[in-house]
């Protein structure tokens, strides 16, 4: 009996376990518990590099709100987030890992720019709508190379659209110091500043972008939910056997929706350069699409939750950078705040599913 | 421990949850040594739960295990396998590039052997057991049934002394279920405890001793076989008398609908399929087809409903050539096909989505304009829901919470609705219960009395021969027999299915 009991291991300590689906009041609640738990362990944090974590929420919030301009910088924040957010949701819904956001929000935001630089004595209406058909086909030809690939050779959308991230920087970059330098910079590598003429009216003191993201998030709301184009690309998303079976011609679908989905973040890199910064940079997507990921999958690719949650992170974004000039805190504090957040609005999405259980004790071993 | 000594597994009361589902209640259940033990079931009643948990894959949150009299706990299937518990699990785990040797001795936790000492110890096995192998064919290289006595071997080469077997007549002809039971009978006389999980009732009645039947994830009753018959087990299973006869009512207005000829096919990846088959498919008739698993019955179907490529041949239907069309202009002709698919939740319907979009998925095209168009889709869910008696909480739950049963009825019920002239349908009551398997053979038969040409594709061999008029059987993508289901045998079919030509099994 002893050399049985020898290589006899007890029950494990800790068992994942599937749970029941719950009701929805429940994960909601889940989902606030977890938020509180994140307010808390970021106050860990900042009460550790010795700061009081109730002054430092407190000013996260006004900085955000705390005047007129500073709501109008916020919805600024928010407007290239909500309109990559939902570009990335179309490929997503379908299944196909579009990581290259940033990537569509520059090639958009150069084909805008050309127009904004060598022909802005246009009429302003013309000019602004060829700029913004301009960003459609930058963004949308941009998420149209990986989808032809993945559809002709099977490669990886994965791989294929972050790469061509950093293709899209270096072509800005290029730009900078060759082609659209600016003359009058004094040798110093940027692009010059657009006409006024180019840019983006202001309605109630913001870009005209602000608009233009919450017709697009109507719009695509419209689009996945009750147009043939968005029941196919549920069906993929699914299953391509399926979407096979039913005669849809899924490599058409594929290129379609990948043409649209950065067609959409080529709207946010148009609306950026021309409403936001008046010029090129190589900062103009500045981590947006990373950021839509994120805001896409936490709002379950639900168009109306991504209005929501991207207006909460642009006041995480606004109100950490008050924190930073007003505490003299590091970029870098702001960072990590933001991540301890998300890591614990996204992890209770595990507790929604799954439950542990401990092993009894002095249970059967 | 003077009693329970005897058991070589006594389970008590063993519970398993998933979620709000309860796979397992409190389920007893015992094996001796020198006995076979049959675990009869409907799907969804707990049988691959309660395996899975003595071979340490997944845990039971509560009751224990005994072996040998002792209680265990079993955290992984390297404990299992240390216990003397072997499983032989419906879909083969054998690296196909390595040979029936390396496959043995991966994953036992020995000093490597030299290759000539461990081809002796492989055939020393065999020879106990009367099992037959080449220790350095490959895996590639076999068959259904050596594959499966390379797993038999796996699990005696880690001296076993307790077999689980997770249905593994499903993919053998009658001749090699025969030669698999005459193993498992010698290893019994040689004090081996073995638990088989089966549908086939048969089968259960000439191989086990004892039968443990399991119901909605409790055990209702154990009894010894030689005191039972097929109504009572299948009573016990079902938990309510039925009867166990199929329709066979006589085709009417029979006429050629659609011929095939010579048709060949390649699977994805080049290897042939179909390899120049010709078949004539009537209306008012079903249309059985028989084979071993993975004989071409699925390139087959898919074939007819315009999913594969075809390399050469034609289906003609009515005259004309469907081969190179899509489905889409195959109902452009006028054609309706129903089809459905043996992959039902991945191919035939949209898991995630209700039943109200799962109804569009053939039919969105056809309304006007770019949006769609739920309503008519919803009035038919809700026709269907009454018609064939469908469980679900509503027309909008994604499908895939519902159960088998009900989700081949939303499948089936679809195609039909679609008035289709041929319905092709593959495996269609694979993992549904007795219950509904006979729903399925009513609807099957009403549309035959329709009219229509019904395909059906199926794997047990009793049922294709009480269902079809005709069966045809394939065997390696070749037509090796025609036979009037009225009046051929089993043992015929069952020959066919192994490459024999008809007139062989004639003579």
């Amino acid at each position: 009996m002893s050399t049985q009991t020898g290589y006899m291991s007890r029950e494990p300590l800790l068992r994942v376990v599937k749970r029941a689906e719950k009701p929805t009041r429940q994960i909601m609640l889940l989902r606030a518990e977890a938020l509180v738990f994140a307010l808390i362990a970021g106050g860990v944090f900042i009460l550790l590099i010795g700061y009081n974590p109730f002054e430092i929420y407190g000013t996260i919030l006004s900085g955000a709100f705390r005047s007129k301009m500073a709501v109008q910088a916020t919805v600024k924040v928010m407007i290239p987030l909500l309109i990559s957010s939902l570009g990335v949701t179309l490929a997503f819904k379908m299944k196909f890992w579009n990581i290259g956001a940033e990537g569509q929000i520059i090639a958009g935001a150069i084909c805008a720019s050309y127009f904004a630089l060598y022909h802005s004595s246009w009429n302003h209406v013309l000019l602004v709508t060829v700029m913004f058909l301009a960003g459609i086909i930058g963004g949308g030809l941009w998420g149209l190379i990986p989808a032809l690939f993945r559809v002709k050779w099977g490669t990886n959308e994965t791989l294929f659209t972050l790469m061509l991230n950093y293709i899209a920087l270096h072509v800005v970059n290029f730009l900078r110091d060759g082609p659209w330098k600016d003359p009058g910079s004094q040798g110093f590598p940027k692009i010059a500043r657009f006409d006024k003429n180019a840019a983006l009216d202001k309605l109630l003191g913001v870009q005209i972008g602000w608009v233009v993201a919450l017709a697009l998030a109507a719009l695509i709301l419209f689009y996945l939910r009750s147009t043939k184009h968005g029941y196919e690309i549920s069906v993929v998303g699914e299953s391509s056997d399926t979407a096979r079976y039913a005669g849809m011609n899924v490599k058409k679908i594929v290129l379609r929706t990948m043409f649209l989905s950065g067609a959409v973040c080529g709207i946010a890199g148009m609306v950026q350069a021309t409403g936001s910064d008046i010029t090129l940079t190589n900062a103009v997507a500045g981590g947006v699409g990373f950021t839509a990921i994120i805001v896409a999958w936490l709002s379950r690719l639900n168009p109306v939750t991504i209005v929501i949650v991207s207006f909460l992170f642009s006041v995480l974004e606004k109100g950490s950078s008050v924190v930073q000039s007003s505490f003299g805190l590091s970029t870098d504090c702001a960072d990590v705040l933001q991540a301890v957040i998300l890591f614990f609005v996204l992890g209770c999405e595990f507790f929604i599913r799954y439950g542990f259980v401990v092993r009894k004790k002095g249970g059967a071993a | 421990m003077a009693a329970t000594t005897e058991y070589a597994i006594e389970c008590r009361k063993i519970t398993k949850r998933f979620g709000s589902v309860v796979a397992n209640d409190q389920i007893d259940l015992n094996v001796r040594y020198g006995e076979i033990l049959a675990l009869l079931g409907e799907n969804g009643s707990g049988k691959t739960t309660l395996m899975n948990m003595l071979s340490g894959i997944y845990h039971p949150d509560s009751g224990s295990i005994s072996i040998g009299g002792q209680e265990v706990t079993i955290s992984s299937p390297a404990d299992a396998m240390r216990l003397g518990i072997g499983m032989i699990h419906q879909h083969f785990k054998l690296v196909d590039v390595f040979s029936a040797m390396d496959n043995i001795v991966l994953g036992s936790q020995e000093k490597r052997l030299s290759p000539k000492v461990l081809r002796e110890r492989v055939l020393g096995i065999c020879q106990s057991v009367g099992l037959e192998i080449d220790p350095d064919k490959k895996i590639y290289d076999m068959s259904v049934s050596e594959k499966q006595t390379v797993e038999i071997l796996k699990v005696l080469y880690r001296s076993a002394r307790i077999l689980i077997l997770d249905e593994p007549t499903a993919v053998l002809t009658p001749q090699e279920t025969e030669k698999l039971f005459a193993i498992l009978r010698r290893m019994r006389e040689q004090g081996c405890a073995i638990i088989i999980i089966t549908h086939k009732l048969q089968e259960v009645l000439e191989l086990s001793d004892r039968v443990t039947i399991l119901w909605k994830g409790r055990s209702i009753d154990t009894v010894v076989t030689a005191e039972s018959d097929q109504r009572k087990l299948t009573e016990l299973m079902v938990g309510r008398p039925v009867s166990l006869q199929i329709n066979r009512p006589e085709p009417e207005n029979v006429s050629t609908v659609m011929r095939i000829e010579s048709l060949f096919v390649n699977k994805p990846d080049g290897a042939p399929a179909l390899g120049g088959i010709s078949a004539e498919v009537r209306t008012g008739e079903i249309l059985g087809v028989a084979g071993v698993a993975g004989s071409g019955q699925k390139e087959l179907c898919e074939a007819i409903a315009g999913l594969v490529p075809v390399q050469s041949g034609q289906i003609l239907f009515n005259g004309e050539n469907i081969v190179g069309k899509t489905p889409a202009q195959i109902i452009d002709l006028g054609i309706h096909m129903g089809f459905v698919p043996e992959d039902r939740l991945g191919m035939g319907l949209v898991a995630s989505m209700g039943m109200v979009d799962n109804m569009l998925l053939k039919s969105y095209r056809t309304s006007k304009g770019v949006c769609i168009d739920r309503k008519p889709a919803r009035a038919l869910a809700e026709s269907l829901v009454k018609k064939l008696e469908i469980v679900t909480p509503g027309v909008d739950t994604p499908v895939r919470l519902m159960s088998g049963g009900n989700v081949q009825k939303v499948l089936l019920g679809r195609e039909i609705e679609s008035n289709p002239s041929v319905l092709v349908t593959a495996y269609p009551v694979r993992g549904l219960d007795i219950n509904s398997s006979y729903v399925v053979y009513d609807l099957l038969n009403e549309q035959k009395k329709r009219g229509v040409a019904v395909v059906f594709v199926g794997e047990d061999l009793d049922v294709l021969l009480e269902l079809s008029d005709r069966i045809l059987v394939l065997c390696h993508g070749r037509i090796t027999g025609v036979v009037d289901a009225r009046t051929a045998t089993k043992e015929q079919i069952g020959l066919l299915m192994t490459g024999a030509d008809s007139q062989e099994v004639a003579s």
